[in-house]
């Protein structure tokens, strides 16, 4: 079994954003391999890239607000070998830069590292222009693209480190908010192979929850709830979106029998429609995706914005119960 | 160094044969670009067949090569035919341009051929990963030199001044850019589309050092590129003013051949006019 933090449930568990862990993994990677550089487009505080810049001054690239240039800069570093990381927030960087970190990254299938901060609703008060609600879909659709979200902090000090050690580009995906960290230093963590995070009964049980980001930690909170009620969840922190663990989605639902994906994203083209992808085709259930239902974000407190746009417990339980009623 | 009389004569002779692989690669394709290809195969000329580039044909990955970035890549024929002519690749294979499996696809890339550095077509994009590559050489401190071409049409886009404002803020004096200023784009002249002028001061202003010669004469490209790699603490951008369609007399200074290929009609007449021209290409301005 996972080992997850013993103090998961309790009101007192900690909390921090999943871009600390961004930093600090960073400063791991660079330690690691002197190719490590970073470089960022005049938001060096808020993406945690800092971090990098305090221990490696040298190894540092300020680009300005301008992140066409810094992709297609970071594709120049990395064919003559270094390893760079982009950092800025998710809306601009793959956002605005996109079609840069499809040509020059992708194509080019250079070792570039694209770290987006600030992505989801829970961005909060700056509203719908700085909450990246499309990032995935458009990540995920590039061939040669690797897709992670991290579920906690520590997971993502483990994906930034994982990434480094990755060759090929990899889109990384943080929150803003602080979030409980539930996994801990030993919870197993490697690209392309999903957690069960919450294992059903041997006798099978009702419903695959299937989630990514911090939204894990609701969907674990959820099948906790939904077990008091009798119905038997099988967790899963599904945190690389590409390359997905098929294998463990297709076991699972195959024990269950139906599905609910769950992700701070747009319902349609996200970590959601990549499950229904392989779904569909290798073995039908029913499936239910909890996500962002084709709006805008706006502005807000983190905790009402997750409230309104569907995103919480309460909502996952009722997918999980519309889904079961299908099956 | 300067090259001798006799050496810019077998260099001209060299472009006209780089001219006429284009019109037959572009005749056997049916499809691709005419005159940005025919304007700059002097300067593609002098970057494979003099030694103002360090390359080895028979060693496309060697780490100490100095690197030619085309940004504009809607012209790779011009590249392509100087690449194979150099020895890269059999001459032969240009005619497998924009076919189904060739290495030579319509746009260049770099993961089908060796000696493409990047994949390159989107325009405006070139020029960041060129200062990319020098940067990262002046981190490892070595020589390389990396040249980035760039079409002027490619000027209007607003990443080509993202990456010039961070060249300049960068010292890259490891950087040459060489703009094929011919003045035309799709749409007709550069200055009706969007106006370029004074393009001189634009890059100045930014903090880059500026020499602007005629880019179809083989002494004054060769001379420039080596007066760029003296020049320290500053990008060089030379402007280069080429004749769009150079060498044959229907194409010349005429923006609709731009994107589109000779029919075989036309085709064959301006192969026999750079033949009849044997090599000898005047290169007043």
């Amino acid at each position: 079994m996972i080992k997850l933090n013993p103090k998961i449930f309790k009101d007192d568990i900690e909390q921090e954003p999943t871009r600390f862990g961004f930093g600090k993994g960073l400063v791991l990677a660079g330690k690691e391999n002197k190719n490590v550089i970073a470089l960022c487009a005049d938001l060096t505080g808020s993406t945690k890239i800092d971090d990098f810049k305090k221990e490696f001054p040298d190894r540092f690239i300020e680009t300005g607000i301008a992140e066409q240039n810094m992709a297609s800069l970071a594709s120049g570093l990395a064919a003559v070998g270094k390893i760079p990381f982009i950092a800025s927030y998710a809306m601009f960087s793959p956002g605005r830069n996109w079609e840069q970190v499809r040509t020059t990254i992708c194509y080019n299938n250079v070792n570039v590292k694209i770290a987006g901060a600030h992505a989801g609703v829970s961005v909060g008060p700056d509203g719908a222009t700085h909450q990246a609600i499309e990032d995935i879909a458009i990540t995920r659709i590039i061939p040669n693209m690797t897709v992670i979200v991290p579920c906690d902090s520590i997971e993502t000090k483990k994906a930034t480190l994982a990434a480094a050690r990755t060759k090929g580009p990899v889109y990384l995906r943080f929150a803003r908010e602080k979030t409980p960290v539930f996994t801990t230093e030993e919870t197993p963590f490697e690209i392309g192979k999903a957690g069960i995070f919450r294992e059903a009964p041997p006798a099978g049980g009702d419903v695959s929850l299937i989630a990514c980001g911090p939204l894990v930690y609701e969907a674990l909170k959820a099948a906790e709830t939904l077990s008091k009620e009798g119905i038997e969840a099988e967790v899963i922190n599904n945190h690389t979106i590409k390359p997905m663990d098929k294998e463990i989605i297709l076991e699972s639902v195959k024990k269950t029998g139906c599905a609910v994906t769950v992700e701070e994203h747009q319902a349609a083209g996200g970590m959601g429609s990549a499950v229904c992808e392989i779904l569909a085709q290798e073995y039908p259930v029913p499936v239910e995706i909890v996500g962002v239902k084709d709006r805008f974000g706006e502005s807000g407190e983190p905790e009402e914005l997750l409230k309104a746009f569907g995103l919480t417990e309460k909502e996952i339980i009722e997918a999980v119960k519309r889904v079961i009623s299908k099956k | 160094m300067h090259l001798t009389e006799e050496q810019i004569k077998k260099l001209e002779s060299t472009a006209c044969q780089l001219r006429q692989d284009v019109i037959s690669m572009l005749l056997e394709a049916k499809s691709g670009h005419s005159a940005g290809p025919l304007g700059m195969a002097d300067v593609f000329t002098v970057l494979y067949f003099t030694c103002a580039v360090n390359h080895d044909p028979k060693n496309p990955d060697w780490p100490e090569r100095d690197r030619i970035v085309l940004s504009n890549g809607h012209i790779c024929p011009i590249q392509y035919a100087a690449m194979a002519r150099a020895g890269y690749f059999p001459v032969k294979e240009l005619k497998t341009l924009r076919k189904f499996n060739s290495r030579l696809q319509g746009h260049p890339h770099r993961e089908k051929l060796p000696g493409i550095e990047t994949s390159s077509g989107p325009l405006g994009s070139g020029l960041s990963q060129a200062c990319g590559m020098a940067y990262a050489f002046k981190m490892d401190k070595t020589k390389q030199q990396v040249i980035c071409l760039m079409g002027d049409g490619e000027q209007d886009c607003g990443q080509v001044w993202e990456a010039a404002m961070w060249a300049g803020k960068n010292k890259l004096d490891n950087l040459t850019m060489i703009i094929d200023r011919n003045n035309i784009q799709i749409d007709g002249f550069t200055e009706d589309v969007m106006p370029l002028e004074p393009l001189r001061q634009k890059y100045e202003s930014f903090g880059w050092h500026v020499l602007e010669i005629d880019g179809n004469n083989i002494r004054e490209i060769y001379d420039a590129i080596f007066e760029a790699r003296a020049i320290f603490e500053k990008p060089v951008c030379i402007i280069a003013h080429t004749i769009p369609g150079k060498g044959v007399d229907f194409m010349e200074f005429d923006f609709t051949w731009h994107g589109k290929p000779p029919q075989p009609e036309e085709g064959n007449k301006a192969l026999e006019q750079l033949r009849t021209l044997g090599g000898k290409i005047k290169t007043e301005l």
